[in-house]
């Protein structure tokens, strides 16, 4: 249950940038290359918004797919795994660019 | 009057959202949720390397034999290197006193219901037990191959433990962790002939998550493969 600790995370931040405001909206960017289960995150986030700045909030994702460049060949292509290959030339030796995001992006008060 | 249903309300509710639009503030954020970790792991990499500490986080699944395997690691060594523990468990002492047992420096974080260590946590147990320089510091994370993976602790090498008894499908089950270590140990080499394990597809897919990752096998039952092992902690000390 990484999901609590990854929640704490997000209140920190948010409540940082909240300034003593009730929180409407979060917005987070949160990649899927991240091994966040969502259920758990879920239940995460019900139990610990309690009595704090966020127990109103609606949050908003945004899924962010995986992308890789190829270190071979230089191919640019979506990964739904780390260890999926290049679709041009079969290589695993791969930068990941996109898909590992775990970030508020922003938020509302009212 | 509304032309869709006849009611006179319409304006009034029209105007009552909008107000309400404008007590709200909207602010840009864009900070990353693991931040405070990793600012807390950036000042443990900066004591480690003042200190010139070798720290290992190491990870595992439960039964792995990742205890064992460092308990003959600081018994063999021992008299070579400048040993010293961080425990991390859910609820017991246990693992700290099997390590206590060799003599070792040793200081226990209880992370109850977490699962993880994070850098605050090892911040924490480094002003408490002050390490040996030099030396090598081992970071035994909790038995979990999930939530360790995002947290980074400031260690320069991570070290997943996996064992024959465990599937050779493993790493591709647990894709994070093996791609963010930089050495993946197979334990329990000895049980080879007695389990349905392929060494050369554990490695494999292992290699496909992250063909960087260093590969040693070995058994702590035998020996087997040990001096390999320690040829890489001396490799990485200097
Ligand atoms: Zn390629």
């Amino acid at each position: 249950m990484h999901e609590l600790s990854i929640v704490m995370g997000i209140i920190d931040v948010v409540t940082e940038y909240a300034n003593g405001a009730p929180v409407k909206e979060v917005t987070l960017d949160l990649g899927c290359l991240t091994t966040i289960e969502m259920f758990a995150f879920d239940m995460a986030w019900k139990q610990a918004v309690k009595g704090t700045l966020l127990e109103k909030a609606t949050l908003d994702i945004n899924r962010i797919e995986g992308r890789a460049v190829c270190l071979e060949c230089g191919e640019e292509f979506t990964i739904a795994e780390v260890y999926d290959a290049c679709t041009r030339c079969g290589s695993h030796l791969l930068h990941i660019t996109k898909g590992k995001e775990l970030k508020v992006r922003s938020l509302i008060i009212f | 009057m509304c032309a869709t249903c006849g009611c006179d309300t319409h304006t009034h509710t029209h105007s009552h959202t909008h107000t309400h639009d404008h007590n709200e503030k909207h602010i840009a954020v864009e900070k990353d949720v693991l931040y405070e970790n990793n600012l807390l792991a950036a000042r443990n990499r900066g004591f480690f390397d003042a200190k010139n500490i070798l720290a290992i986080n190491l990870v595992s699944s439960p039964g792995s034999g990742k205890t064992t395997l460092l308990e003959r690691t600081l018994t063999d060594l021992k008299e070579a290197v400048n040993f010293s523990v961080i425990e991390g468990d859910q609820q017991t002492t246990r693992d700290a006193d099997r390590i206590h047992a060799t003599g070792t420096k040793v200081v226990q974080i209880n992370t109850g219901k977490g699962c993880h260590l994070d850098a605050h946590m090892v911040m924490h147990a480094l002003q408490g037990m002050h390490p040996h320089e030099n030396g090598i510091l081992f970071i035994e994370n909790v038995g979990n191959l999930v939530c360790p993976a995002m947290f980074d602790l400031g260690e320069k090498q991570r070290v997943v433990v996996m064992s024959v008894t465990e599937g050779d499908d493993k790493p591709l089950k647990y894709p994070d962790m093996f791609h963010t270590s930089h050495l993946c140990i197979i334990n329990k080499i000895d049980l080879l002939p007695y389990v349905p394990f392929s060494l050369d597809k554990a490695i494999a897919n292992a290699k496909r998550i992250n063909p960087k990752l260093e590969v040693i096998t070995l058994s702590c039952t035998s020996g087997e493969g040990l001096d390999k092992w320690y040829q890489w902690l001396e490799s990485k000390k200097s």
